[in-house]
């Protein structure tokens, strides 16, 4: 097995699917020549060709469109949304086009359509680059939702969106791309879009969060676990559909739970995985789910940043005002 | 046979020059009235943001500045325009447009505490001017209305925006220029095009022969410039103020030009999709080689006007470094407090609560 950083198996992902099925198209600002901003691209254009890797004119409405254009002729569009600040261009192109083609057309049609985008905080980017945005599209019906956390996941993830009939948001946290490696299998291999990994095993609390929040949380359930606290650690892996399942089942193990999410507070992801613990949970309960988040404004400027985003000894505290309620 | 009218439309949008790269007036006519302290203040106002944009490269690999989009290149396209505005028109600028934000009365130090991203940086005084725009294009509608407003205030001012060639392709750009098209507001529309949109080659960005021809389905004027040429550059903003002031309307101006470092201090690597060869033709068409060797020749211009302004460039980016490491660190509690002008019940706990972890 090879040793890859996020971003290689993101590459290697693409990779893949362009050579399986020549209907995977991938387009988007700057992923030809350039091999994309982060370089997730690199090299795709030179293998497969203009024809299979371009770039567009700078217009992400226009990128949206196309991909659903394209999607009607029988091609599988893997787009790039540069920074997923810059998502809102697109938003009606995603959440009112194609959310719903399916559905407008009686179950005829279908857009086979993945959007990849990096984001996340913590690398120091201009305003408008980093925010954590997942939680729109968690009330986008019509679109699953997906943010790896390592690179084994983050390639099993992208292949099975790229081969999923159904739009796929696939969110990349740029501090994540390079951070660490890992052990990715080459060739293909999937990883289930709906399943969480439980990332830990403990019987005290069950942490659930996603994306960078993963490293966090599992520093953190070390520094627990040497006051004698086992955290259990639920990496959601998607968002959108949630595993509810595997949450349920820890919380009846653990009886504590504590959400972790990079995001702001308000109407967040965290705040959906508790309305769902409340509805399916409850009696399991010995004290009120904790909730650990960014505080509800613009995402900061980057000098800001450090103080701004959620870390370990939040979650540590939090985790242990769950156990002491 | 081919009928007049499918006849190509970029034949009527030829670049207009006034000083070729040579320094020498190839067209005598459009020479414009300035008087010699003007044309030395234009000359000063590239020098100095020609040894800024050198400082803030070197600040920044020392990381003592952040995010930072180079303007090398880009003077005449960017201060001669500028040149043209008035002191109570609005300015819209894109994050490449710091030094006409800087000339048009917004101090330096700001611009370094806006590319450390300081919330400080933002706060502007006594300016008329919005915030550099990351957001490609939405500078183009806001114009719209900011030149609307104007109007309808009875002003006698110009909202003037400037954005890149990537920008023209972005769905805001065309209803900005619609928009003030319909409401025939004075506004005036820059795009500066640099050949490339971070690596993407205007050729690849749109089919257009001209950027300025993108006028014509919004009824508006537009017009190409020498983007190099800060004569040329100045005449045709001044002409597109002027028109916009009497109520005849909004201009597109294109203005071709080029950067010549990178797309901005975030890992941009230009070796990857373009070449040296192209670098140096443009390089040969220097603005400030351009207008130091017409200066010169007017015997406006010596090796000690030259000095004294790169040393005056240093001495302002030493005092606005100095001030900007002075100013105090930006709290969560300062960022909350910024949020609304009265704080909903969710702001107003974690304000308590980020009080308590901030004086700790
Ligand atoms: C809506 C949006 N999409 C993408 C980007 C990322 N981006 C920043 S600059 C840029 C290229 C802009 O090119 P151009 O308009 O030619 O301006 P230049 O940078 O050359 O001055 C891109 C794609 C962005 N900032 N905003
Ligand atoms: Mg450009």
């Amino acid at each position: 097995m090879a040793q890859m950083t996020m971003i290689q198996a993101i590459t290697d992902a693409m990779r893949i699917e362009l050579k399986r099925d020549e209907n995977v198209l991938v387009f988007g600002e700057d992923v030809g020549k350039n091999g994309g901003v982060f370089r997730a691209t690199e090299g795709l254009q030179d293998e497969f060709g203009e024809d299979r890797v371009f770039d567009t004119p700078l217009a992400e409405s226009g990128i949206g469109g196309l991909a659903l254009g394209l999607a009607m002729q029988g091609f599988r569009p893997v787009m790039e949304i540069q920074f997923f600040g810059f998502v809102f261009e697109a938003m009606d192109s995603i959440a009112s086009q194609m959310a719903r083609l399916r559905y407008r057309s009686g179950g005829k049609y279908h857009a086979p359509v993945t959007i990849r985008s990096p984001f996340g905080g913590g690398v120091h980017t201009p305003e408008l680059h980093a925010d954590s945005l997942e939680g729109l599209f968690l009330q986008t019906p019509g679109v699953k939702v997906v943010i790896p956390s390592n690179p084994y996941d983050a390639k099993g993830l992208l292949i099975s969106a790229i081969r999923d009939n159904d739009p796929v948001i696939f969110l990349e946290h740029m501090k994540l791309y390079r951070s660490f490696r890992g052990e990715v299998p080459e060739g293909e291999y999937t990883v289930e879009i709906g399943k969480a990994n439980i990332v830990r095993e403990g019987s005290d609390v069950s942490i659930i969060t996603y994306g960078a929040m993963v490293q966090t949380s599992l520093k953190a359930a070390e520094k627990l676990a040497e006051e004698g606290i086992q955290a259990e650690v639920i990496d959601l892996r998607t968002i959108s559909p949630l595993d509810v399942e595997t949450i349920v089942s820890s919380i009846k193990k653990t009886n504590r739970a504590v959400v972790v999410q990079e995001a702001q507070k308000q109407a967040g992801i965290a705040a959906h995985v508790i309305a769902e613990i409340n509805d399916r949970a409850i009696l399991h309960l010995e004290a009120p789910v904790g909730r650990v988040t960014a505080p509800d404004t613009v995402f900061p400027f980057s000098e800001a940043e450090s103080v701004w985003l959620p870390n370990e000894n939040d979650v540590i505290e939090k985790v242990k005002a769950t156990i002491n309620f | 046979m081919v009928t007049k009218k499918l006849e190509p439309i970029e034949s009527r949008f030829e670049t207009f020059q006034i000083l070729n790269p040579e320094g020498e007036v190839v067209n005598k006519d459009a020479v414009p009235d300035l008087s010699d302290e003007q044309l030395k203040e234009l000359m000063r106002r590239m020098v100095y943001t020609r040894i800024w944009d050198q400082r803030a490269l070197s600040l920044n690999r020392q990381g003592r500045l952040g995010f930072y989009a180079p303007t090398a290149g880009q003077e005449a396209s960017m201060l001669a325009s500028h040149f043209a505005m008035e002191k109570e028109d609005w300015l819209l600028p894109s994050y490449r447009d710091i030094p006409q934000l800087v000339f048009h009365g917004v101090p330096l130090v700001k611009a370094f505490l806006y590319s450390r991203g300081h919330f400080k940086g933002g706060q502007y005084e006594g300016v008329n001017a919005l915030m550099p725009q990351i957001i490609i294009a939405a500078q183009c509608t806001q114009t719209a209305g900011v030149a609307l407003g104007l109007k309808k205030r009875g002003k006698k001012n110009v909202a003037f925006t400037y954005f890149g060639d990537g920008a023209t392709s972005q769905g805001d750009f065309y209803e900005g220029l619609n928009f003030a098209g319909t409401y025939n507001a004075p506004a005036v529309f820059i795009s500066q095009n640099n050949r490339f949109a971070i690596s993407v080659p205007v050729e690849k960005q749109t089919a257009a022969k001209t950027l300025a021809q993108k006028a014509v389905a919004a009824g508006i004027r537009g017009v190409q410039v020498d983007g190099m040429d800060p004569l040329a550059v100045y005449v045709v903003t001044k002409e597109a103020r002027e028109r916009a002031i009497a109520g005849e309307g909004p201009t597109l101006i294109e203005t071709l030009t080029y950067r010549y470092g990178p797309h901005t201090t975030a890992g941009d690597d230009p070796t990857r999709y373009r070449s040296d060869e192209l670098t140096n033709e443009w390089e040969q068409k220097d603005p400030l080689i351009r207008f130091r060797k017409y200066l010169e020749g007017r015997n406006l211009w010596s090796k000690e006007e030259e000095e004294a302004t790169v040393e005056q460039a240093k001495e302002d980016i030493k005092a606005a470094l100095k001030e900007a490491d002075q100013t105090p660190k930006q709290k969560v509690t300062d960022l909350i407090k910024i949020m609304f002008e009265k704080l909903p019940y969710n702001l107003q706990e974690q304000f308590d609560e980020y009080s308590k972890k901030e004086s700790k």
